[in-house]
């Protein structure tokens, strides 16, 4: 990483150089009882790359709404360029060249890619759209700054990697100077992840300023040029990235050490029967292509096969086969030996399938219903009696789960909208993994978690797998599936291109396949 | 715990719910604060005084106990339509067809009560007509709920549909089956009459009110607790809300549009009681009288909550009422901007309404 510590910031257009890009001071935030920020404080140099970290709930993510205009702070200044900005709206934001790539997608999924960045600027022609001029600038537009989307597909069409790189696009588009990221690489491939600092650093020398959040100490290592710790909604400590190590960055977030994850086997030795067997699946998409191409394996009981691979070659639809969500073309599907195939999703949950999907907020989760609801989601029907829900027996399951799994704040009637996102995914995993199951389909399941957290959800799984159970674990996170997987698959374009056991696999041998590299079989 | 922790970091949920509620009732207050200033305008514009004629529009309709009796009557039709349309809504499917569902289920009320005998027992009579009124209403509701569950086929556009091809085929058969000759009603039914409120207290003489109000209201109640408190509610509002997370979570998004879809034309059917069974014990063409479609914006005042509806119903049927008794001062037009105003500034500040007008966009697409 030569390119950092030699990073000058270029001086922005306007701003006098020495000026902060970007100074919050004093920001209080509340949500009811809910403190988000506490008097943060937050100083982000101009032409420079700056990271933001802290555990799930620190209030990252309510600071950058503030930032972009999303709320007015109850108390504290915001100052851009040295011009306070305090209270601002989005469009004021915008219009200063603030963008904001959020948390969670909002794009509009019926729309293309194009209209999509174009949203709210769109060149006219008249009064319409011009749908070919807007193609043709979102075209070049992604030639320039390397992000590469489909423009003409529609956003339903696209993975969560793509549609991350349409949410940049926006805020390009819109000229952006200034631009936040939070969690961007949650969703991102190792390659893809490389690509983005590509595109960053290409963006930092044209003068741009960016501020990025990530529970990634490695990533913060890699792009970062500076670094501030939030933890409780305030700032902590303020660090140069070029003086410290990954392990003091995940000491002040937490405020104890914290262990950085590592393989260890405990693996029952698989014995006999696969708990989940695959023979010859294939699925095909609206379109009629075969996106899941007779995939054939075994998850034993007490093994976790990783499955690696670039999002969008296959993964999200052979997890939502085997949950019962699509339909296949063809193959078997058996869960302790019993055929499911064709089944409802309730059949399958019953026979002991659990399913941590990747997307928490479009599949994993109603925003909008208390986390307590949300803890019996695809369980209702155990929760009822005489189809009338069992409030006491809903209210008693929150409790137990709310403490077991550490979900913060811990008040099972807030809706799961009002918590951070590392906690909306723990409600997914504590529902999923809280409860009797044989097989679990473990989709990015620390995707936008914390050190801690992590530390506590991959101790769960191997907790799964000591106990007997079959996991698979599809994660973009070629460290995660290191760290947990006794064998890896490496799927490509709908297949999987090899099964290696973890002692063949490493990041250079998967990163390999993953590009689609000669299919081989050694497991 | 220390004292020393961050303040207010420990959560009460007592505030969630008070800003659950404030959301929830924020929009209609709003709405009609801005109704009302719009209103005052107008009345300034026409050389009037707003006290005086809000004075009027009181006295004609909860100044009195005929105007009580017809704002009651009134109520009672727009709670049915407006529970019908809100159920709809809560499961994501906009129900524009509640006016023919309402037409269906009085006509099947009046056939029922035509069919039973003479002599028949009210307490027999009057749950058979309820019955056949829920089955009108939900066979029509039934048609776009396969269609969308089905094929695709956006409920929008069949309800509106229907609308026209039910009430033509409801005129049909009237008109050439069933017909007191010279009008365009069915003869009249003679039993299973529902007690009018003028029999309990004769100060109510004239008006329309009748029992079937506490039908409504039992309704309402019934409603509140099949969608807060069953399998099926949870089912039904996470489909509203979020069909892919409700899939995830086992429940078919086609079984809950069909069953939705059935349950509003069903209650929306149960309205028709109101005028064949509590008024004029006939079925006549044209009886809705647009009460289906304002049942729509019955629901969006109402935020879809029940005790919303029947709190917007009431309004509504005010208002309704009052437009005749201000008429001697303003055009009675006047009460029909002022409703226009308040389903606009509640209609855009719904989220339910953003959501099913934003899949609406995909049909056109
Ligand atoms: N709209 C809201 N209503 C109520 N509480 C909220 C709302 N938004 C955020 N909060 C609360 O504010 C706190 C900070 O949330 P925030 O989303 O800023 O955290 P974060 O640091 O981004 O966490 P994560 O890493 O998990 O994304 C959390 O306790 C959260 O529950
Ligand atoms: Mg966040």
């Amino acid at each position: 990483m030569s390119d950092l510590s030699n990073a000058t910031p270029a001086p922005l257009g306007g701003a006098a150089s020495g000026t902060p890009a970007v100074e919050m001071d004093g920001i209080v935030k509340t949500f009811g009882p809910v403190t988000a920020n506490a008097g943060a404080t937050l100083s982000v140099g101009a032409g420079e790359i700056h990271a933001l970290v802290g555990e799930n709930g620190a209030g990252k993510s309510t600071l950058m709404r503030v930032l972009g205009g999303g709320f007015a702070p109850d108390a504290g200044t915001v100052r851009v360029l040295g011009r306070d900005v305090t209270g601002w709206s989005t469009q004021d934001a915008i219009r200063a060249g603030v963008g904001i790539v959020h948390q969670h997608f909002m794009l509009v999924p019926t729309l293309t890619v194009a209209e999509n960045v174009v949203l709210g600027s769109e060149p006219r022609r008249g009064l319409q759209l011009d749908g070919r001029r807007a193609l043709d600038e979102v075209r070049a537009l992604s030639e320039r700054s390397g992000l590469r989307v489909p423009a003409d597909r529609t956003v339903a069409e696209l993975s969560v990697g793509e549609a991350q790189r349409v949410e940049i696009l926006k805020t390009l588009y819109r000229g952006a100077r200034i631009l936040v990221l939070d969690e961007p690489t949650a969703v991102l491939s190792p390659p893809e992840v490389e690509e983005l600092w590509t595109v960053l650093r290409r963006m930092r020398g044209e003068g741009a300023t960016i501020v990025i959040i990530t529970h990634k100490l490695d990533e913060v290592m890699a792009i970062s040029d500076r670094i501030t710790v939030m933890r409780h909604g305030r700032t902590v400590e303020r660090l140069a990235t070029a003086d410290t190590t990954p392990t003091e960055i995940a000491r002040a977030m937490v405020g104890r050490d914290v262990v950085l994850p590592s393989f260890t086997s405990d693996a029952v030795k698989a014995a006999g029967e696969g708990a989940l067997q695959v023979r010859d699946l294939t699925v095909r998409d609206a379109r009629g292509v075969t996106v899941v191409d007779s995939v054939s394996f075994d998850v034993a009981p007490g093994e976790i096969l990783g499955i690696a691979g670039v999002e969008g070659n296959g993964q999200t639809e052979l997890l939502e086969a085997l949950a019962g969500l699509r339909a296949a073309v063809g193959g078997v599907v058996r869960i302790d030996g019993r055929d499911v195939g064709g089944t409802s999703v309730r059949r399958r949950a019953d026979a002991g399938l659990s399913h941590i999907p990747e997307d928490r907020h479009r599949r994993g989760l109603i925003l909008d219903y208390s986390v307590a609801d949300n803890l019996v989601l695809g369980q209702q029907h155990h929760f009822a009696r005489r189809g009338v829900m069992d409030r006491a027996a809903v209210a008693r399951n929150a409790a137990e789960k709310v403490a077991a799994f550490d979900i913060r704040p811990p008040s099972a009637a807030l809706p799961a909208r009002a918590l951070s996102g590392g906690n909306q995914q723990k409600i997914v995993i504590a529902r999923e993994m809280g409860r009797d199951f044989r097989v679990l389909l473990a989709a990015q399941p620390t995707r936008g978690v914390d050190v801690g957290a992590i530390e506590f959800i991959h101790g769960q799984l191997r907790e799964a797998r000591a106990a007997g159970k079959a996991v698979l674990l599809v994660s973009a996170d070629l460290q995660e599936v290191l760290a947990l997987a006794d064998r890896v698959a490496v799927m490509y374009g709908g297949r999987f291109v090899a099964v290696l056991p973890r002692a063949a696999a490493s990041e250079e041998v998967l990163g390999r396949y993953m590009t689609g590299a000669q299919p081989r079989n050694d497991a | 715990m220390t004292t020393t922790a961050l303040p207010a970091s420990e959560p009460r949920p007592r505030g969630a719910v008070r800003a659950a509620l404030e959301e929830t009732l924020l929009p209609p207050v709003v709405a009609l604060l801005i109704a009302l200033v719009i209103g005052d305008l107008l009345i300034l514009a026409f050389g009037q005084s707003p006290a005086a004629v809000y004075r009027l529009l009181l006295e004609g309709t909860w100044g009195n106990a005929y105007g009580l009796g017809q704002v009651l009557y009134k109520t009672t039709t727009l709670t049915f339509t407006g529970l019908a349309v809100a159920i709809g809504l809560r499961a994501g499917v906009f129900n524009i067809g509640a006016e023919s569902q309402l037409a269906a289920g009085g006509c099947a009320a009046a056939l029922v009560g035509l069919a039973l005998p003479a002599g028949v027992p009210g307490l027999l009579a009057v749950p058979l007509c309820i019955a056949a009124a829920a089955l009108g209403g939900g066979a029509v509701g039934a048609v776009p709920g396969v269609l969308k569950a089905k094929f695709g086929a956006h409920e929008v556009i069949v309800t509106i549909m229907l609308n026209f091809v039910v009430l033509a085929l409801l005129n049909w058969f009237v008109a050439s089956k069933l017909h007191v000759p010279e009008t365009l009603h069915t003869p009249e039914i003679h039993t299973g009459a529902v007690p009018r409120l003028s029999d309990a207290a004769a100060a109510f003489h004239g008006s329309a009110a009748n029992a079937t109000l506490a039908v409504a209201l039992l309704a309402a109640v019934a409603m509140g607790f099949y969608l807060f408190r069953t399998r099926r509610g949870y089912e039904l509002r996470a489909v509203g809300l979020q069909p892919d997370a409700a899939e995830y979570g086992g429940v078919s998004a086609g079984g809950v549009w069909i069953r939705a879809l059935m349950l509003s034309g069903a209650i929306a059917g149960v309205g028709g009681i109101n005028y064949v069974l509590g008024y004029k014990h006939y079925y006549e063409e044209g009886f809705a009288g647009g009460a289906g479609f304002l049942g729509i914006a019955v629901a969006l005042v109402g935020r879809n909550h029940p005790g919303g509806v029947v709190l917007a119903a009431l309004l509504f049927a005010t208002l309704s009422q009052g437009g005749l008794a201000i008429h001697a001062l303003v055009p009675k037009q006047m009460v029909e901007v002022f409703q226009a105003v308040v389903i606009l500034a509640v209609a855009v500040s719904v989220p339910e309404v953003r959501r099913v007008l934003l899949s609406a966009r995909r049909v056109q697409a």
